[in-house]
């Protein structure tokens, strides 16, 4: 039986058996990653989802004046994350702006680093309740939707059956207990027919999957669920999860 | 007309010797700047009816006879005292007329006020402030009473949270004569444009419970309200009520406005009434042998009982909520006779509390089971015992909790104290001695904390354009201000115009903009409305209500389906948090299984488990007193006082001298041994579970640094033991590990931030702040957002922070508080220099008496601490294990 010393001291040795975990959709190996970005080997595609950039800035306007550094944040793990895999093609889930001034209220910086990102491969900006447009500035295609392989790549999940999709807006999180605590994290959550991403946005909170706006979305019988600690995705027991 | 010579008048003929005013004189550059008195008495310090003294009008001569009653020295003494026009504090035991005495002033002003007196503003005179609402209430009521008898031209009102929107609305136009509030309200009412107008004519402040107070950012809030009020209407007297405190100086100084540039500590004068009668407090002994580690005092409920049985009303005080429910739900089934118990915290629903007090009221109790909600000076009724479950972990707290006792001075209070434990005993017995001798804690004069002051300074521009430095040198007058930097100034203001970060994109959103003639004004109204829905410093956590429903089918029928039934009351969300469907917990004297959490109720059914898991919490919320712990470390060292001890504890410390050995006062013991395959190392500081916990979760970091492979820890208020695999014993013989070391002050460097990052207290720590500095909304009752994605929680705020921010102002306050809160790092440095090169380690073949209370707590604690990565991996770990076992059986591949 491992304990949690000996745990900690093999993460601390850089132990990375849990960086990433297997997901299979549709037949297509996909493996996600504990940053909360799927990435798809077969396509070189990176996926993220909900990064809601300016979401800080959006409540300031508002007079509440939370930190400003939410957008370089996200942007930071993103371009971790794009390092380490080195896509053909990133795909941003949609909401991937918080609100329709938030690309006008982005830094230069944090532009730039846009930009950066984008260069030498195909990015996609799929559209999403939050950001209906994309400024053109902001580079990239603007889709409301792809097909690739047979996998519809979409915002928000749609309950019809028959389709393979993976989709984002719904910002899962799950609550799990264990024998000290209940901790609750960012998800992955998947079925037969689709996989729906965390959000990746620094300050983007989380639904509990257990929600029913999950319901009519995710075969209860057929859940999978893989949540994100600080340095790994962990695939949980969904029975033993619990609601808020 | 100044009060500087002895005066004659205060020197009451009748008294018992020493009856005399004594006088500190503190002379800075030539000018008194405080007087003491002290009036010692039995309680029946009454004026003779020959000698009328000048300052009281006839119509209150003769109300007084009329009710039996004689003006009592302390109450002519504070009339004196207003009609110089001196601030004061008044230090007297419960049952003393404390209140009257604050109020005679004000009611004696205004039986001498000419009919259709000009105002300068409203009309408002006097500002009675205390931190209970329902005390507000109660003195309001009890003030109506002289008002009618003497046709006093007075209009008496409350206001509090509970006010109407419309009688509040009213009050800022017309408001009574005396207003009875809370600090909050304060707060409110000084953000309002009309600030100015509503308290011109203000002349009295009156602060209930001021002991109370002052050790919290409450106080913070107010102390900065009081400068705010003295502005608005200068020459403003204040009277200080408080509880006897241990350094009255330190409350004299809070009601003083402080004078910039002073290096002397002005002073409010004070009058202290000494104590009536000495309280009768003892220590239940029983029978049976006491507990090693438990924090219910189940053994005492036959004793508790007969106790009950024998007095007209006794209250059961204990430490925490769970405590006493537990002790409700033990006493009930042991209470044959049906004696009338009820019980009364902060989580049972408004309505049965307010019963609870009623039938107090009228006598129909025989016993109250009560948290610290019955602790401040509210009279519920003739109470004659109290008995305190659990260690009071604190002298003053005793001695304020047994006067609820008789609320006559001069008959003794009467209280029964039942440790739950054997180091319990020991505590008990040194707040005894403490008690016998008179000794109190001290109020701890802290630092106004940057969080209160961001409010602070967001509800003055409420109230209109101000000028920052006048704002900082009015500030400075309050005490715990007095000492603040203008660079600390500067960047609170920061925050509130701007959130105060070191990335300046902010500005064209400023909540702070400036007039053009070097004021500063809010941006727009919006911001005043934001202001007062946050306003306050009490950040409770969470409360969910909690609701019977009927059990939830085999079927898993949806909690929707499930028809509310009736609330049993409330509780924390951290609480309910930790909970998991089918778990068995007891509120309001009922045990419930929790069924499920919908829409911020918690839904419950009633269990048929006998009994109720209540899980594992800690045994007190005060962590145990810098003064008290000291008391017990002498007490322990000095084998001498052992006699005075129960027969078993005498003997439990006997053996530990044979089998390990007992500390002087000044060292700490570390005993190390092996124990059911594991090594131990149990120390015993003795300076409060907070300060302990933050110790184990540093040691234990550094030991597996030094390879002793700790496992985990657990910490209560006088010890922690850290166990693991390897043998600690033989790397301390080695020299492979030194406990000076290991225990150098240095850990409070990196070690601690890297704690820090992690842990769920900091991050509470740092809500807190963020809340009272109006960075995160609060949630409002039946106006939360539902859906927790669309709210940027406090815990990402600190990360962030942390990350890109890490000089930030509210980092710094949220450190500082975690420091003296639920961290303790402030006292665990001063132990950490205490020890240093007294430390007297043993290396023992067995466990130690000593450690025993820690050993068998340790059977039933989980894992402390904020391990969540590795509980996430082992959930993994375990269920990769199941489906490689299952796939194996089924001969299937992965």
């Amino acid at each position: 039986m491992d304990d949690m010393w000996g745990a900690l001291a093999r993460a601390d040795r850089g132990d990375r058996a849990f960086a990433t975990s297997p997901v299979r959709l549709a037949g297509k190996h996909l493996v996600a990653d504990h940053s909360g970005a799927l990435w798809w080997p077969a396509e070189r595609m990176l996926i993220v989802a909900d990064l809601h950039l300016e979401k800080g800035s959006a409540h300031a306007v508002r007079g509440l004046m939370l930190p400003p550094y939410d957008t370089r944040d996200t942007l930071a793990r993103l371009t971790s994350v794009v390092e380490a895999y080195a896509p053909r093609t990133v795909v941003a889930l949609g909401d991937s702006l918080h609100d329709r001034g938030a690309a006008a209220r982005l830094r230069k910086a944090d532009r730039q680093m846009v930009h950066r990102l984008q260069l030498g491969r195909t990015w996609v900006w799929i559209t999403g309740n939050h950001d209906p447009e994309i400024a053109s500035f902001l580079g990239g295609e603007v889709m409301s939707g792809l097909g690739a392989s047979g996998l519809e790549l979409r915002h928000e999940p749609q309950p019809a059956r028959g389709s393979h999709e993976i989709a984002g807006h719904l910002h899962p999180a799950a609550r799990l207990t264990t024998r000290a605590q209940i901790v609750r994290r960012r998800c992955f959550v998947a079925d037969g027919s689709r996989i729906v991403l965390p959000a990746f946005g620094t300050f983007a909170g989380g639904l509990n999957i257990l929600d029913s706006a999950f319901e009519p979305l995710l075969e209860a019988a057929d859940r999978r669920v893989w949540m994100l600690g600080d340095d790994g995705i962990y695939p949980v027991p969904p029975g033993r999860l619990v609601a808020d | 007309m100044r009060y500087g010579t002895p005066r004659a008048d205060h020197e009451m003929p009748d008294q018992p010797s020493p009856s005399k005013l004594a006088q500190i004189r503190r002379t800075n550059s030539g000018v008194e700047r405080s007087r003491l008195s002290a009036i010692a008495t039995s309680g029946a310090a009454d004026i003779p009816p020959a000698m009328p003294p000048p300052h009281l009008p006839e119509l209150f001569h003769v109300w007084f006879a009329r009710r039996g009653w004689t003006p009592r020295s302390h109450q002519l003494a504070l009339l004196a005292q207003a009609e110089i026009r001196r601030s004061t504090l008044l230090i007297a035991p419960t049952g003393a007329g404390k209140t009257l005495a604050g109020f005679l002033p004000s009611l004696v002003a205004a039986s001498r006020r000419p009919a259709g007196a000009e105002n300068k503003g409203a009309g408002l005179r006097t500002l009675y402030i205390s931190p209970l609402k329902a005390l507000a209430v109660d003195v309001a009521r009890n003030l109506t009473t002289p008002v009618e008898e003497m046709r006093l031209p007075v209009r008496i009102e409350t206001r509090t949270g509970d006010t109407p929107q419309s009688k509040r609305s009213r009050q800022r136009l017309r408001p009574p004569e005396i207003l009875l509030t809370t600090p909050e309200q304060v707060a409110l009412l000084i953000s309002g444009e009309d600030a100015s107008y509503l308290f011109a004519d203000l002349e009295t402040i009156i602060l209930d419970e001021l002991h109370a107070l002052v050790p919290s950012k409450r106080g913070d809030l107010l102390s900065l309200g009081l400068a705010r009020l003295r502005r608005l209407a200068p020459g403003l007297v204040v009277t200080g009520l408080s509880a006897t405190v241990a350094r009255p100086t330190e409350l004299r100084a809070w009601i003083e406005p402080q004078v910039a540039g002073n290096e002397a500590i002005a002073l409010a004068d004070a009058i202290v009434l000494q104590g009536g009668a000495t309280p009768e407090v003892t220590i239940l002994e029983t029978e049976d042998p006491l507990p090693w580690a438990s924090h219910t005092a189940r053994y005492a409920v036959p004793e508790v009982l007969a106790a009950i049985a024998g007095h007209r009303l006794t209250i059961v005080f204990v430490n925490t909520r769970l405590q006493a429910e537990l002790m409700f739900h033990e006493l009930w089934r042991a209470n044959e006779e049906s004696l009338p118990i009820a019980l009364h915290h902060g989580s049972l629903d408004v309505a049965q509390r307010r019963k609870v007090e009623a039938a107090m009221a009228a006598g129909r109790l025989r016993a109250v089971v009560a948290t610290s909600t019955l602790d401040l000076g509210i009279d519920w009724g003739d109470v004659d015992l109290v008995v305190h479950i659990g260690a009071p972990k604190g002298a003053s707290r005793l001695m304020q909790r047994v006067g609820r006792s008789n609320h006559r001075l001069d008959e003794p209070s009467k209280a029964i104290l039942v440790p739950a434990n054997r180091f319990e005993v020991l505590e008990c017995r040194a707040a005894l001695e403490a008690a016998e001798i008179g000794a109190q804690d001290a109020v701890v004069n802290r630092r106004g904390g940057l969080d209160v002051l961001a409010q602070h300074v967001l509800g003055v521009a409420c109230s209109g354009p101000f000028e920052p430095a006048a704002l900082r040198a009015e500030i400075a007058t309050a005490l715990p201000y007095a000492d603040i930097t203008d660079a600390d100034f500067a960047r609170v203001v920061d925050l509130v115009a701007t959130g105060g970060y070191a990335l300046r994109t902010y500005e064209r959103f400023a909540r702070l903009r400036p007039t053009g003639d070097g004021r500063l004004r809010i941006a727009h109204p919006r911001v005043a409305q934001q202001y007062r829905l946050n306003v306050g410093t009490i950040v409770e956590s969470p409360m969910l209500k909690v609701r019977l429903v009927g059990r939830r089918g085999k079927s898993g029928s949806s909690l929707r389906a499930t028809v509310g039934g009736r609330v049993l009351g409330e509780i924390d969300e951290w609480f309910a948090g930790e909970l998991s469907p089918g778990d068995a917990f007891v509120l309001g004297g009922e045990t419930v299984r929790l069924e499920g959490v919908r829409d911020n109720e918690v839904l419950v059914s009633r269990a048929t488990a006998r009994d109720p898991i209540v899980p594992s919490y800690p045994g007190g919320r005060f962590p145990l007193s810098t003064h008290l712990a000291r008391r017990v470390r002498e007490m322990l060292a000095d084998p001498a006082r052992w006699r005075r001890l129960p027969g078993p504890v005498a003997h439990w410390l006997s053996l530990q001298e044979q089998h390990s050995i007992v500390p002087g006062p000044d060292e700490v013991l570390v005993e190390t041994f092996p124990r059911g395959g594991r090594h131990h190392l149990v120390a015993y500081p003795f300076e409060g579970r907070l300060a302990h916990q933050t110790l184990g979760m540093l040691l234990t970091r550094r030991l597996a640094r030094d390879g002793a492979e700790p496992l985990g820890f657990l910490a209560n208020d006088y010890a922690l033991a850290v166990w693991g695999l390897g043998d600690l014993s033989a790397l301390i013989a080695s020299g492979r590990l030194s406990l000076e070391r290991l225990l150098e002050e240095d850990m409070l460097g990196d070690d601690l931030d890297q704690w820090l990052a992690e842990t769920s207290l900091m991050r509470r720590t740092f809500r807190h702040c963020a809340m009272i500095a109006g960075l995160i909304e609060r949630r409002h009752p039946g106006k939360e957002k539902t859906g927790r994605q669309l709210t940027v929680s406090a815990s990402l705020v600190y990360d962030v922070l942390r990350r890109h921010d890490p000089h930030h102002v509210l980092l710094e306050a949220a450190y500082r508080d975690a420091a003296t809160g639920l961290l303790d790092i402030a006292r665990l440095a001063e132990f950490l220099r205490r020890i240093k090169g007294r430390i007297r380690h043993v290396a023992l073949e067995h466990v130690s008496p000593l450690a025993v209370p820690l050993m068998v707590e340790m059977g039933r604690e989980g894992v402390g601490g904020d391990a969540r990565e590795s509980l996430l991996r082992e959930a993994a770990e375990a269920m990769l294990r199941e489906a490689t076992d299952t796939t194996q059986e089924q001969g299937q591949s992965g």
